[in-house]
């Protein structure tokens, strides 16, 4: 069965739409508490980088995408998997080594892909994605499909090379590619604040002579306004736009961070900031969903999780069978 | 087929990459100058006029950001070929080309691949010094996900990169540029015909000494074949022509036929490809032929130096592989 689109839309425009946005932040924020448990658990290997409070940035991305665009996603990247629609189950497969795993046990959290909903991959170098959404939207303009290409990538992307060079190379193209940073704040340790000498990263957008927007990235509403701008111009052949989604990562970098670098009030402070009850209050206040549709949907989300790890758990180990002949694939 | 087939390896690799885009719409070729300068080389002259600039694509100075593109093109249903000026530039890129191209179809569990070719030049003798000069085919062979095809004569580069184009997976093609405007010693067949990547070619069966060559260490060696034959030295050059994956039986057959071995690369002996081949044959059966001692002419392990004695002096000249030739047959009877 050919995957469909998700819902397309405004946040506030319909029931439905209300319903899907608060949905899928509920699906990636329980996907991330699950995998925080897994770990915990010591039933996962390796390592994790959570996405939990940046929920919103992801989800206002994707509604403005069709199945068909295309995305490039990060090391911190189960938000953008599942926000363009990525199974859970074999999310969770993934992690935790399984044959039905996204990548057959071979990639794990940072590998994430998924041909079907047009994800290129998350990536496990900083800034490795950029270049490669911009390929994507070369393709694309190439070949006339009308589709578009996002980049999510963080903060510290931003100085890397690569970051530059295919903001360059969108840019004197025209191609039709969202260059999406999630500013949250820390390049594992480094503060924004010590890494650039701006204050709003999206003022860069000026340097490559595209349009550079900072929004609130806990405001799903306002990532997705911003979000429909760039997509409308990226498909009507105007170029590329570099979004700049403020936000926070309650969470460490990763598994062996022990928030030296930030202090408690900080943390705190984010998380009275926390996109979900934001969007929740929005969706009331407009009439759009009531408490107990609001508090039904926030279960759909713990049971699909649950049930994608219940399976995921049950499923066969991936073994080392084969692996030599999955370096290349055959030719045709 | 008349004289005028005696093409250069610039002439052949445009020959294969004009005839990929005749035939197929997905194929392009993106590089720095490569539109209206037609390539630092020359190699692409002429065919922005022929397929217009959206399919020969001038770049900024982005290496990254150039094979980047290509690897997102690669997965949206594009065959880039990019042309990096100078494989030394390579350097710049590696990430795109040895932890996003060479990993994706594995790493991200078969569902995507990245059917691109990266063309670059490399190699010594021309006076660039060294940061222009370098033979890194052991780089790019030491990562799993990567096709190496070292292509030593015209007509094999035209084979070979048509069968590079073809390939559903990331390839590094790498061509001598000192074989960019020599003709080559056999004519290049006119029409479409592919070269099979993983074949190695026997250039010349002997029985006395099997030399294992690459790029431009083929074309050395071969100059010397017919003066050793004249002196009763009957010596079998193999060109693996692609150096990953490696076809190894027929130098294992012909090591057995003659019991002595010399491995030939311009690159640094350190580490350097030809050790793999000689691992390989110790590895095998082939070994117990073996009736001396395994040569290895290789260039030295110093940066290319830019004086025409000294960059000389660094990597393998004719001289040397005939010296190297004679000696290991006389010594070992």
């Amino acid at each position: 069965m050919a995957p469909t689109n998700l819902l397309i839309g405004h946040p506030l425009a319909s029931k439905e739409l209300a319903s899907h946005a608060l949905l899928y932040m509920w699906k990636v924020r329980k996907f991330e508490e699950a995998v925080e448990d897994l770990f915990g658990r010591g039933m996962m290997h390796g390592t994790m980088h959570l996405s939990i409070g940046q929920e919103a940035g992801p989800t206002g991305m994707c509604m403005a995408l069709r199945i068909d665009d295309q995305i490039t996603s990060t090391h911190r990247g189960h938000g953008h998997c599942i926000a363009k629609g990525a199974d859970l189950t074999r999310m969770i497969a993934e992690l935790l080594g399984k044959k039905i795993g996204y990548c057959g046990g071979r990639g794990g959290s940072m590998h994430i892909a998924d041909a079907e909903t047009g994800n290129l991959g998350a990536n496990g170098v900083v800034g490795g994605g950029v270049p490669i959404a911009v390929g994507a939207a070369l393709a694309s303009k190439l070949q006339k499909k009308g589709t578009v290409a996002v980049s999510f990538f963080g903060d510290g992307s931003m100085n890397e090379g690569a970051f530059h060079e295919a903001a360059n190379l969108a840019a004197i193209w025209n191609l039709p590619v969202v260059l999406f940073c999630e500013n949250n704040k820390y390049g594992m340790s480094s503060a924004t604040s010590k890494a650039f000498k701006l204050e709003n990263l999206a003022d860069r957008g000026k340097g490559y002579g595209i349009p550079g927007e900072t929004v609130d990235g806990n405001d799903v509403v306002a990532v997705y306004e911003a979000a429909e701008r760039a997509v409308n111009r990226a498909r009507n052949g105007e170029g590329p736009t570099l979004i700049e989604s403020v936000t926070y990562r309650w969470k460490g970098h990763s598994r062996s961070d022990k928030n030296l670098y930030r202090t408690k009030d900080e943390i705190e402070e984010w998380k009275e900031k926390d996109p979900i009850p934001k969007f929740i209050h929005r969706v009331q206040e407009a009439g759009l969903l009531n408490q107990a549709e609001c508090d039904a949907i926030q279960q759909q989300a713990v049971d699909e999780i649950f049930a994608a790890v219940n399976t995921s758990v049950k499923a066969e180990s991936a073994t080392a069978d084969g692996l030599l002949d999955a370096v290349f694939k055959a030719a045709n | 087929m008349s004289d005028d087939r005696f093409l250069t390896m610039a002439e052949a690799v445009r020959e294969a990459m004009t005839i990929a885009m005749e035939e197929r719409p997905d194929v392009f070729l993106m590089g720095e100058d490569v539109g209206i300068y037609g390539g630092a080389f020359g190699v692409s002259a002429g065919m922005r006029d022929k397929f217009g600039e959206d399919r020969i694509i001038d770049t900024p100075i982005s290496e990254l950001g150039i094979v980047g593109a290509a690897v997102g093109a690669a997965l949206s249903g594009m065959r880039p070929i990019v042309e990096i000026q100078f494989s030394d530039f390579t350097a710049q890129a590696m990430d795109q080309i040895a932890n996003q191209a060479a990993k994706i179809h594995f790493m991200l569990g078969g569902a995507l691949h990245v059917p691109m070719v990266l063309r670059a030049p490399q190699g010594s003798g021309t006076g660039a010094a060294a940061q222009h000069s370098q033979v890194l085919e052991a780089w790019f062979a030491n990562i799993p996900g990567l096709k190496v095809v070292t292509p030593s004569t015209p007509a094999d580069a035209k084979g070979l990169l048509l069968s590079a184009i073809d390939d559903p997976n990331p390839v590094i093609f790498l061509e001598h540029k000192l074989l960019y405007k020599m003709k080559g010693l056999e004519e290049v067949p006119t029409g479409a015909e592919r070269i099979p990547l993983g074949v190695s070619k026997v250039v010349r069966q002997g029985k006395d000494l099997t030399i294992v060559a690459t790029g431009i260490m083929v074309y050395k060696a071969r100059q010397i074949a017919d003066k050793l034959a004249a002196d009763g030295i009957d010596v079998a050059i193999i060109d693996p022509r692609t150096i990953s994956p490696l076809d190894i039986k027929p130098i294992l057959a012909s090591v057995e036929e003659t019991g002595r071995l010399m491995v030939v690369q311009e690159g640094p002996k350190h580490a350097g490809f030809i050790n793999e081949v000689i691992a390989q044959v110790t590895e095998s059966s082939a070994f117990g032929s073996l009736i001396a001692p395994i040569k290895r002419l290789a260039g030295l392990d110093i940066p290319i130096p830019y004086a025409p004695q000294l960059e000389k002096a660094a990597v393998p000249q004719v001289e040397d592989i005939e010296a190297a030739a004679r000696e290991i047959v006389k010594n070992w009877r």
